[in-house]
């Protein structure tokens, strides 16, 4: 009577600690408290949403018991965003969190984003200095650079073989091209005008010349519906018009279809593309090709940027030192950037990285291209970014979904849409009490 | 015997009883309903303020009087989302309560055949959750997928769009009303058909003249629930947007709210519309609640 007591209890409580182990997130979680005490390892959580980053975490808890990574992919993008500052404002955020560039000084501003400028002393050296203004503001590190993504011109190959198409190098042939495409093949268009992602316009006016946000001192100047955009703008207006473009926003059940049959013969996409082609048209394997973006002017090697993230330790992080330790290990070790090449295909940021064996081959998608890495690695120091992303980009990015949708759906001016973006960023930016020029 | 016995028992007790049956209830009104209001309340008044380098990471939340209502009430945009809302509503709740009612007089007709099965398959739709309801009518809308005519009719079309919209609201929404009425023309006394036959009505003139009037109350409360339904509308549009670019991030009001709030992370801006949109809420629905009152007290007159 007495044992078989004993062994229910003993049932329960493992029981109790299986379910305790689960809601940590580890097996080996430590009770709650001792999180400060030097005894046991130290627990770190990680918001990602790359496909597969959880084999590379793997990796890292294999090779270091005393500092274990729980991964977890509570949304992507502009979406984690948001859900990274409420559970800021709740204070139960993750350790570390990665951040896309153009969100980074607005979660900085929201004091989400820790300074690590103390902790990453000896790892700022492995990035050239290009890439590490996207995370150093006013002389603080707030991030280790994950990858770069260089806007590029991701094209059917036969398609183009089809219709006799040949990639276009500048945007007057790219613009000849779509006409050309579309008279030959009524159903077939040379690519969609996608209001549904700021990132793809924003890579095309910084590839123009644009600078959306400039600094001096501590005040702003915010310059969204200037010369270079307009132009951008106003090219793009006239493809519409044209009907030699669809209109239609990106990463719809919609735009898979069109990506998957062949209607949309061209994706002007981030070097991480190849990725997510795989799930976005499953049948198209080995029928794209990448070239350089188009150029305003024929030879200029200017291109602009989609995306590109880095790995950042929060305020409400209790382990700073072992979260930097971790977020530089992610991005600079050769084994951890030769995992992600390999599992996510990524482009690294360090520049060590950038000259690892995986590099030398095709991303799986993509097998016809033995030279994908190539051609990357020449458009990347030619990428030109805003000289700073603004502090409230989320509002400018909002804006830009409505006004240029607004303008798609009524046919109006793109040029009145950049308009509304720049007063929409200008009143949040006052409202908060930055100061403008 | 039992009954005398708990009677002094029973005589204490009837006092606290009712409280303690309540009490469920007020604290649960009182967590999520008051508090969260009241906090709601308190955020409309502030405003974060950034100080201090060129971030401000060093923001502070200052009180800001009623400057966030100012510029609430005068956010055209706003408005612009009420008139979205109405136009939707005005669509959605004739259009439900309409069908649901036709529904539960077809399946009350005596010549009706299979009725288990219709009123089944009437009333599946309102068991799909609103969000998946939208993303499989998503499918259907979108010219590329689309299996009903997306290619040849543009259900993204600035006008038809409400069209769109208030089809997936009616689609989920009829069943659960029609459930209401059915049940509501069960309970009715068989003797009055009867009689009404013997005079020699038609089965339509029943319907008409006999069944409308006397479930007139549970479709005035059908009617209220739309108008609930309707004014708090965010799934289906919100679902649809990525699809097109016929809904913006300020389509209707509650979106307005979520947008202001999540995603240009004004949260005190967003508490102040929520604080007016609830007052609105509020007025409409009291409005409403009064309605069916009269009509149902008017009804319970007629009846007797």
């Amino acid at each position: 009577m007495k044992a078989s007591h004993t062994g229910f209890t003993g049932v329960m409580l493992a029981g109790v600690l299986l379910a305790a182990g689960c809601g940590g997130g580890s097996g080996t979680a430590p009770a709650p408290g001792s999180a400060s005490a030097a005894a046991g390892p130290v627990n770190l959580t990680f918001w990602d949403w790359d496909p597969n980053m959880d084999k590379v975490v793997s990796l890292w808890n294999q090779a270091h018991p005393d500092i274990h990574v729980t991964l977890a992919n509570p949304a992507g993008g502009d979406e984690l965003v948001s859900k990274t500052i409420t559970a800021h404002q709740a204070k139960n955020g993750p350790d570390l969190v990665k951040v896309e560039y153009q969100s980074l000084p607005a979660l900085v501003s929201a004091g989400v984003v820790r300074d690590i400028t103390d902790l990453t002393k000896d790892v700022v050296s492995k990035f050239d200095d290009v890439t590490l203004k996207s995370t150093r503001f006013e002389g603080k590190v707030y991030g280790i650079p994950q990858d770069v993504a260089p806007l590029m011109l991701f094209y059917r190959t036969d398609v183009f073989k089809k219709y006799g198409i040949s990639v276009p190098t500048t945007w007057d042939e790219y613009a000849k091209a779509a006409a050309d495409l579309h008279k030959k093949a009524p159903k077939a268009y040379m690519t969609n005008f996608d209001a549904g992602n700021p990132g793809w316009f924003t890579g095309l006016v910084q590839q123009a010349g644009a600078d959306w946000w400039t600094t001096s001192g501590t005040s702003w100047h915010v310059d969204i519906n200037g010369a270079a955009s307009k132009k951008v703008a106003t090219y793009w207006e006239n493809l519409v018009k044209s009907g030699v473009i669809q209109k239609n926003p990106s990463f719809s059940p919609q735009w898979n279809k069109q990506m998957n049959d062949g209607t949309l013969a061209t994706w002007i996409s981030g070097a991480w593309a190849p990725a997510q082609l795989g799930g976005i048209a499953p049948a198209t394997k080995g029928k794209w090709a990448v070239a350089p973006l188009p150029a305003w002017t024929a030879g200029d090697a200017t291109t602009g940027i989609w995306g590109g993230s880095a790995t950042t330790v929060t305020t409400d992080s209790a382990h700073p030192a072992e979260a930097a330790k971790f977020a530089a290990w992610l991005n600079t070790d050769d084994a951890a950037l030769t995992a992600q090449i390999e599992h996510i295909n990524i482009y690294p940021a360090a520049t060590s990285g950038r000259s690892l064996p995986p590099l030398k081959q095709a991303p799986p998608f993509l097998p016809n291209q033995a030279d994908y890495y190539d051609v990357i690695k020449q458009a990347a120091p030619s990428a030109r970014s805003f000289s700073m992303w603004g502090p409230d980009v989320t509002v400018t990015f909002r804006s830009y979904t409505d006004s240029f949708g607004a303008a798609l759906q009524a046919g109006k001016p793109f040029g009145a849409a950049l308009d509304q973006m720049q007063d929409a960023t200008v009143a949040d930016m006052k409202k908060l009490g930055f100061t403008l020029n | 015997m039992v009954t005398t016995a708990a009677n002094p028992r029973r005589a204490a007790r009837p006092t606290r009883l009712p409280y303690l049956l309540a009490l469920p209830a007020v604290l649960l009104f009182l967590l999520f309903v008051l508090a969260p209001g009241i906090y709601a309340l308190v955020l409309s008044f502030q405003a974060r303020k950034v100080t201090g380098g060129l971030l401000g990471s060093t923001s502070t939340v200052v009180f800001a009087g009623l400057s966030n209502y100012r510029s609430v009430l005068g956010d055209s945009a706003l408005w612009t989302s009420t008139l979205r809302m109405i136009a939707v509503g005005a669509i959605v709740i004739p259009a439900t309560v309409g069908l649901a009612l036709l529904f539960a007089l077809l399946l009350d007709s005596p010549r009706a055949r299979l009725v288990r099965f219709a009123r089944l398959s009437i009333f599946l739709p309102y068991a799909v959750p609103g969000v998946i309801a939208t993303l499989l009518w998503g499918f259907m809308y979108l010219p590329a997928t689309s299996p009903i005519g997306g290619r040849h009719f543009d259900f993204f079309g600035s006008t038809q769009v409400f069209l769109s919209v208030a089809n997936i609201c009616v689609w989920g929404g009829v069943g659960f009303n029609m459930v209401v009425i059915y049940t509501a023309l069960r309970a009715l006394p068989p003797e009055v058909y009867e009689a009404a036959r013997i005079d020699g009505a038609t089965e339509t003139q029943i319907a008409l003249r006999i069944k409308v009037p006397m479930v007139l109350p549970a479709i005035t409360m059908c009617t209220l629930f739309s108008v609930l339904a309707a004014l708090q509308l965010f799934n289906e549009p919100n679902t649809l947007k990525p699809l097109s670019n016929a809904i913006s991030s300020d389509w209707v009001p509650l979106m307005k709210i979520y947008t202001d709030a999540f995603v240009n992370a004004d949260i005190y801006h967003a508490a102040a519309t929520s604080i007016i949109f609830a007052l609105g809420v509020l007025i409409v629905s009291f409005a409403a609640a009064r309605m069916v009152q009269s009509r149902a007290d008017l009804a319970g007159k007629g009846n007797r």
